[in-house]
């Protein structure tokens, strides 16, 4: 048993009051969640305050919530981790190095309804609903089971292994600065249709996700979400899955997503750094590789976008104007460019799925590192993760 | 006042089952549940779901371990539908989109489970309940149209007409406050169990027993109520389910001398006994001085191969991690029995009509009864779909050569009135709700468990009748209307002290042990006296007790061993 005290963000809506700050003492054993720390305080103390939870073991998704700034479930935070995380950030900024409040706030990303209860409908269930969540098959079903293949269902089990919860649309940083963003959830969602073998509009699903201004190209790649999610679906691991496999099946590319990353890989494999003069020119349309050939369409989208650069030298969000300048670009010094170079056959021969029914997490470091590593197969491997 | 040809109250498995079954039939079908459909407590099954799919395999071998399992006590006609069924409502299930385990063909493939005589436990790694439960939701979302879904609606009541039919419910928008009457010419309850009547329990928050309360108010006959299930792997203190699935895949279990007690109790079944057998057997070496000092014997996982173990009980290492701060692959995990599952509920027939005209039941709510004495693991799902397919079907037939009806009370005003009672209380005025739901928890925990005898029965029984007066100055702290959960959580207290008394009631007055109720005092069944259901009927003075018949088809009761 120990004492803790837990800081909560509280909003009652027929008060009339704006949301303010409560503090409730709690006593338990570090080892109970936060969640039991919300319900001891509503138990003992204050029965009006608002918490959806049902199943207490991290599956029915209800507790969605903010634990000292961090996304997660509160009834999968232990009350003492969340106590040793409130004292690192305090000691962080130079506060005392322990017996700080464990902060809880409702989600991120959608409106509040009452003290920790957030209106998901609006907002997650919404987006859910928008990558048409039903399996759309092939004509009549067969007599028996679809026969697809046993690696196909454990890869999309990573998907269905979600829950609904909305973490990670609640630490979503894309979502925060366009609400519209389909968001992690429901692209993660929208992958357990496309990698299902049994569902026929495979490339239908990828052209709107694609196309959507909103959709799969609109992540930053932040992994807010990876870190948030409460059952390893890794949701931006499933917009990557989406945005590769809209690569293969050659979706039309409105919005350059595809053409950016591409634009990426192929700068890097290059000059082994990012040469951002091409970058943004190759990303609307590909041209000629360290030649300046820009497409008609790329000239037409660079000119579009001056505005931003301009507004990006005034704001100092672009500091370095020389590197916008082609050919300025340096190269990596001796045979580095072969190391690079290495990295990346390293990688195409080892082209697989990173998924957690399939390879463990973090209690299973040493095979997975050994399987991902493999350093004696791949010629080179070994320096260039020396480099 | 919204009004369906059929309502569906509770949104788990059975009650989204059973809606699209009536939507099928081209009825209007209103769903409501109390939490947002996929925070159901389905979601919580984790190690699969039963049929005899396999072309060695046959529903007779299916039905006769359920009938064994449920030790003489299922209704045979009942468990012969589920088996029969079960085959196509798996394959309906995969060709919605439920991801099930494949086999290196690419078939359906099974794992192990108890009480079994085959392998037919078809399964999604170990989030079996969930993943079907959430592809049921797709299909909501799918037949928006046909199908208005209430999510986060609190029903309370049931509306019964002038001529004793069901006519509706009394429910409550959780986001507002507001009251309404649901007109309905069928009502379907799939709410579940009553596992928040023990303490520790699996069961979520939510399973407080609401549809079998509701029912039971209304004159409908409750059966089985003394058959409560514990289920062999919970951890300590905490509740959490580790799956059975577990065991399917090999896991041993020890004592603390490291000795693998299973060999004395069920020397052919071992470790996948049926779950009551089971639990006695863990229990017995708890109480004998072979558990650990924390009152558990230990589950050894170890001995999965890890690559099998993060395909198929990834659910367990979470919960080994998160949980017990146990890692599963490297170490056993400790466990003990605990409360899980209610074999008992609404008694119906098979196509899920309660003795109320226009009340049907489905899934863990209902007594068919399918599971008697125990339920075999894996069984739970497919009561679910089974039963709450045929409710749906029967529910939406019925509303077709129905006429809308009026309740014959004032319904929405008793309700009203019965809110405004409990928003009345000043505080101090009585107990807190949260101390009469822990001492009811711990009561029953302690007196109606996996051993019982009389004295025990009846303390609890005091116990709870105490509570209930208690319950009945119970103050709370908020008064207002929007998602007000403590006013829902003494409503909540109310079905649960109902479904309390109708356990105690039951287990006193079966005088013998079978499935789940080990009577200390009575240890042998006795099929003379005691081959038959126990039924309960509310009167003003408590349950009054009748009996009916056990349905038997094929299977004459024999000595039941593993």
């Amino acid at each position: 048993m120990a004492d803790y005290t837990i800081k909560v963000r509280r909003y009652q809506p027929e008060s009339g009051k704006p949301a303010y700050w409560e503090e409730f003492g709690v006593e338990l054993d570090p080892s109970l969640s936060v969640l039991d720390g919300l319900l001891q305080a509503k138990d003992r103390d204050d029965g009006s305050l608002a918490v959806r939870c049902s199943c207490r073991a991290a599956i029915c998704g209800s507790c969605g919530m903010k634990i000292n700034g961090q996304s997660g479930l509160g009834c999968q935070t232990q009350i003492g981790e969340a106590q040793e995380l409130a004292d690192k950030k305090a000691a962080a900024v130079g506060g005392a190095a322990e017996g700080n409040v464990i902060t809880i706030e409702p989600m991120g990303n959608m409106p509040v309804i009452k003290d920790l209860v957030t209106d998901m409908e609006s907002t997650h269930w919404t987006k859910i609903r928008r990558v048409t969540p039903w399996l759309l098959p092939y004509g009549e079903p067969p007599e028996r089971e679809y026969i697809v293949e046993p690696e196909s269902m454990v890869d999309i089990t990573q998907s269905m292994a979600c829950i609904q919860c909305g973490a990670c649309v609640s630490s979503c940083l894309s979502m925060e600065v366009d609400p519209l963003f389909i968001g992690p959830a429901a692209l993660a969602k929208a992958y357990r249709f496309v990698g299902d073998p049994r569902d026929a509009e495979t490339t239908e699903r990828l052209t709107d996700l694609a196309h959507d201004p909103h959709g799969i190209y609109d992540c930053t790649h932040c992994f807010s979400c990876v870190d948030a999610c409460p059952k390893g679906v890794a949701p931006m691991d499933q917009i990557m899955r989406l945005r590769r496999k809209a690569g293969e099946n050659g979706i039309e590319d409105p919005n350059s997503g595809h053409s950016h990353e591409m634009a990426f890989v192929k700068i890097i494999e290059k000059k082994g750094t990012l040469d951002e003069s091409l970058l943004l020119q190759e990303s609307f349309a590909p041209g000629v590789l360290g030649k300046l050939l820009p497409t008609k369409r790329a000239i037409k989208e660079m000119i579009g976008s001056l505005p931003t650069a301009v507004r990006g030298i005034k704001t100092g969000k672009m500091r370095s104007l020389p590197k916008l300048i082609p050919g300025v670009h340096h190269k990596l010094p001796g045979n580095a460019q072969d190391e690079v170079k290495a990295i990346y056959k390293h990688a195409e021969e080892h082209n697989e799925e990173f998924n957690l029914y399939i390879k463990g997490e973090e209690g299973d470091e040493e095979a997975a590192v050994e399987e991902r590593l493999e350093p004696a197969a791949a010629p080179g491997g070994e320096e260039a993760s020396n480099g | 006042m919204p009004s369906h040809d059929v309502l569906v109250i509770g949104a788990g498995l059975a009650g989204q089952r059973a809606a699209l079954a009536a939507a099928e039939q081209g009825v209007s079908v209103g769903i409501v549940s109390k939490v947002h459909p996929v925070r159901s407590h389905s979601n919580a099954a984790q190690g699969g779901i039963n049929a005899a799919l396999n072309p060695d395999d046959t529903w007779e071998s299916h039905a006769f371990d359920t009938v064994k399992g449920s030790d003489y006590l299922g209704d045979q006609d009942a468990i012969e539908i589920m088996a029969k069924e079960a085959p196509e409502e798996i394959l309906h299930m995969e060709h919605l989109g439920v991801t099930f385990h494949r086999n290196a063909e690419g078939k359906l493939g099974t794992r192990a489970f108890g009480g079994a005589s085959a392998a037919r436990t078809y399964y999604v790694a170990d989030i079996t309940g969930q993943a079907i439960m959430h592809v049921l939701y797709e299909q909501l979302m799918k037949y928006s149209e046909q199908i208005t879904r209430y999510e986060e609606w609190f029903s309370s009541s049931l509306a019964i007409d002038e001529n004793g039919e069901c006519c509706g419910v009394v429910t409550r928008n959780v986001a507002d406050g507001s009251m309404e009457l649901f007109q309905a010419k069928s009502v379907i309850l799939a709410t579940g169990g009553s596992g928040q009547i023990w303490k520790p329990t699996t069961n979520a928050l939510i399973c407080t027993g609401d549809g079998i309360a509701m029912a039971y108010r209304v004159g409908a006959k409750l059966m089985d109520m003394e058959m409560i299930q514990y289920h062999p792997t919970t951890l300590a203190g905490k509740g959490f389910l580790i799956t059975e699935g577990a065991r399917g895949e090999g896991a041993l279990l020890l004592n603390k001398n490291g000795e693998r007690f299973m060999e004395k109790y069920a020397p052919n079944k071992m470790e996948l006994a049926s779950r009551d057998v089971v639990s006695r057997a863990e229990q017995t070496e708890i109480n004998e001085g072979r558990g650990f000092p924390d009152g558990t014997v230990a589950l050894d996982i170890t001995v999965v191969p890890k690559k099998r173990i993060h395909e198929a009980l990834r659910e367990i290492v979470l919960v080994g991690r998160d949980f017990a701060g146990v890692d599963i692959t490297r170490e056993p995990i400790h466990i003990k029995p605990g409360n899980h599952y209610t074999m008992g509920g609404v008694k119906t027939d098979v196509e899920g009509r309660t003795d109320i005209p226009g009340l049907y039941a489905a899934g863990e709510v209902a007594c068919v009864s399918v599971h008697g004495g125990n339920r075999l693991g894996a069984n739970s799902l497919l009561d679910t779909l089974i039963f709450g397919k045929h409710s749906g079907r029967d529910a939406a037939a019925r509303a077709l050569r129905t006429d809308w009806a009026k309740p014959s009370g004032k319904v929405l005003e008793d309700e009203q009135a019965m809110v405004d009672d409990i928003n009345g209380r000043e505080k101090g005025s009585g107990r807190r709700v949260s101390e009469i739901k822990l001492e009811l928890g711990q009561t029953m925990d302690s007196k109606v468990a996996v051993f019982r005898d009389e004295a025990g029965i009846t303390e609890a029984l005091e116990t709870v009748r105490r509570l209930k007066e208690e319950a009945k100055t119970a103050y709370i702290d908020d008064h207002g209307q929007v998602f007000n959960q403590d006013l829902m959580g003494a409503i909540e207290l109310g079905y649960m002290l109902d479904c309390a008394e109708c356990s105690c009631v039951a287990a006193l007055e079966r005088k013998e042990s079978r499935g789940a109720q080990y009577r200390t005092d009575y240890p042998e069944r006795n099929d003379e006296e005691w081959l038959k259901h126990i039924d309960l009927e509310r009167t003003d003075e408590g349950p009054e007790i009748s009996y009916s018949e056990v349905t038997i088809t094929q299977w004459q009761p024999e000595a039941r061993t593993y």
